[in-house]
């Protein structure tokens, strides 16, 4: 009986020190302007460092879109930055539009997952082959298109789909795609495989379900199918192209945090490039080949 | 609570007033905390990002479908993992001089396996193996996936197992020995019965831990709850998927947890009554 009220007293003072700490922590608002004009000087811009531009990628980031010091290695975004790549070239192109040089560019890891948590984000733009849709574009900020893309099934010679030359001949494949990919839209959409598909986390996993023959093919953006059929799958071939999913076509945006000012100038960067041929040299240096589209 | 003699010990015990002021005190230091959230500066997006309802509605069907395939990896596991850890543990704590081998091969597979990531685990077996394309030998990820866990969480409970043997008093052995049983049936009818009763509640709470690390298999390509959680999330920006998982793994393990406290008070009553008689 004694006891009670005093662990009540102990528990109401627990109650308010607890509130006094978060109310000292809780005036930190990071709200970004939006009512900004389109005036992109690098001296305007609401950077993450002033002076500098932070672009975010995953690590390792793979050719084609970054080309590490080796031909056909994978670049570490930790190391020294590399310019060669598609990503890698869309990335320094933009920051040349936005007045940056290439010593202002300054590179951050950022996993997948790290680019929609909620609050402040530690990068001016992520480049990481990111699909637009309506629902992402919530939780983010998206560019316009800096890559339409297709996406591509890969396989290995011997396979029961490696001479397959229409969609109906996937349909008893068992196939696998990456977390976080629109892959897995391309095969429940269009596909429609009599088996559900594999789900791996990266795309290490992905090429290892390969080479361990637990699936008969994986589905990846074409221009990950150009080199994982060349470099990382042994035997590897790409079956075909697929159709876009739903006649619509799917695009990779640069992702900003939500309500970034940055988005505008961004896409008058992009569509500045795209107008001037840029972008289509960048495509034709380091996204070459081809593939027929299945139907 | 008709009875105000025998009012819940987490209460407080007691009168009425008691149980007020706990209750007030339980709705201040609550509310407090709350209000603290609710009023943060951030709490308006992580609400967005980790509290949507529309996304919860949404993903809850699917994730509770895929929820069927840990169920099914979980028992699967615990039927070996039960058999393979006593086994473990009984060829541990051999005595003589000739099994000493046997001794270090079980205290080595133990150490192994205790101390090598889960996750390493399960992609050496799950890819590994399989890459090696022997014939006769399963790709089934789900099979190598399994397995892992079998390995790992048997290295685990052969340990509770271990400690539960060797809290069998030795006098109990000897007796069953003076009284003609060999070594084996001592084993089998005296020390191994008294063992696994008194680690039933740790080998539950092994038990718990199995069911929320079977969302590892997903790491080789089966869609289970979390990997099912992960792909609405990735798809849609949105955390809340995550958290249908987290509600449906609790539901999950309470019925567990409940029924491990309800043994716990029946072993206590029971050894009390012991102790009595």
């Amino acid at each position: 009986m004694r006891r009670t009220p005093f662990s009540a007293l102990l528990l109401a003072s627990l109650a308010v020190l607890a509130a006094s700490c978060g109310g000292s922590s809780s005036n930190t608002t990071t709200t970004t302007g939006s009512a900004q004009t389109a005036s992109c000087s690098k001296a305007t811009l609401e950077l993450t460092t002033p002076g500098k531009l932070t672009i975010a990628t995953d690590n390792p980031s793979f050719p084609p879109w970054f080309i590490g010091k080796k031909a056909d290695s994978p670049w570490d975004p930790t190391t020294t930055p590399t310019k060669k790549g598609y990503e890698a070239g869309v990335a320094y192109a933009v920051a040349h539009k936005l007045g940056f040089t290439d010593q202002d560019v300054v590179w951050k890891v950022q996993q997948f997952t790290q680019l929609f948590k909620p609050g402040s984000k530690p990068y001016d733009f992520d480049i990481n082959q990111v699909s637009y849709n309506p629902k992402r574009a919530k939780a983010v900020g998206f560019s316009n298109s800096y890559y339409d893309v297709e996406q591509a099934v890969v396989s290995y010679k011997g396979s029961k789909i490696a001479n397959a030359k229409s969609l109906a001949d996937l349909k008893d494949a068992k196939l696998g795609y990456q977390i976080g990919t629109t892959s897995g839209d391309a095969i429940n959409d269009t596909i429609k495989p009599s088996q559900s598909a594999n789900v791996y986390s990266d795309s290490n996993a992905v090429v290892a379900a390969i080479k361990a023959h637990q699936v008969d093919g994986v589905v990846v953006d074409f221009p990950t199918a150009l080199y994982m059929s060349a470099v990382q799958v042994p035997n590897g071939v790409i079956v075909g192209r697929l159709p876009s999913t739903g006649g619509k076509q799917e695009h990779f945006g640069l992702v900003t945090s939500k309500g970034s000012s940055l988005v505008v100038c961004l896409n008058k960067a992009l569509s500045e490039l795209r107008a001037d041929g840029t972008l289509n040299q960048l495509q034709q240096k380091w996204i070459a080949g081809g593939a027929p589209v299945l139907s | 609570m008709n009875d105000p003699g025998r009012a819940s010990r987490i209460l407080g015990g007691g009168a009425g007033r008691s149980t007020a002021i706990a209750s007030v005190s339980t709705l201040v230091v609550f509310g407090a905390i709350a209000l603290i959230v609710v009023n943060s500066a951030g709490w308006p997006d992580v609400k967005e990002a980790f509290f949507n309802w529309d996304e919860f509605t949404y993903s809850f069907p699917k994730i509770l479908s895929a929820l069927k395939l840990n169920i099914e990896i979980f028992l699967v596991a615990e039927v070996f993992i039960l058999v393979f850890a006593l086994a473990i543990a009984i060829l541990r704590g051999l005595p003589g001089p000739v099994f000493f081998p046997v001794r270090l091969l079980a205290t080595a597979y133990t150490d192994v396996f205790r101390g090598i990531p889960t996750i390493l685990v399960i992609y050496l077996l799950g890819f590994g193996v399989p890459a090696l394309q022997l014939s006769g030998v399963p790709s089934s990820e789900l099979f190598w996936g399994t397995a892992s866990l079998v390995l790992v969480y048997s290295a685990y409970v052969a340990e509770v197992y271990r400690a539960g043997i060797d809290s069998v008093h030795p006098s109990q052995d000897a007796a069953a020995r003076s009284l003609g049983l060999t070594r084996a049936q001592s084993l089998r009818f005296v020390v191994v019965p008294q063992a696994v009763r008194r680690v039933v509640p740790p080998l539950l709470n092994d038990f718990i831990g199995l069911q929320k690390d079977t969302a590892l298999v997903a790491l080789l390509g089966p869609v289970e709850a979390f990997r099912e959680a992960q792909i609405i999330s990735a798809a849609d920006f949105n955390f809340t998927p995550y958290v249908v998982a987290a509600v449906l793994f609790i539901a999950l393990t309470i019925p567990l947890a409940r029924f491990t406290d309800w043994l716990i008070a029946r072993e206590r009553k029971r050894r009390l009554a012991g102790g009595l008689r």
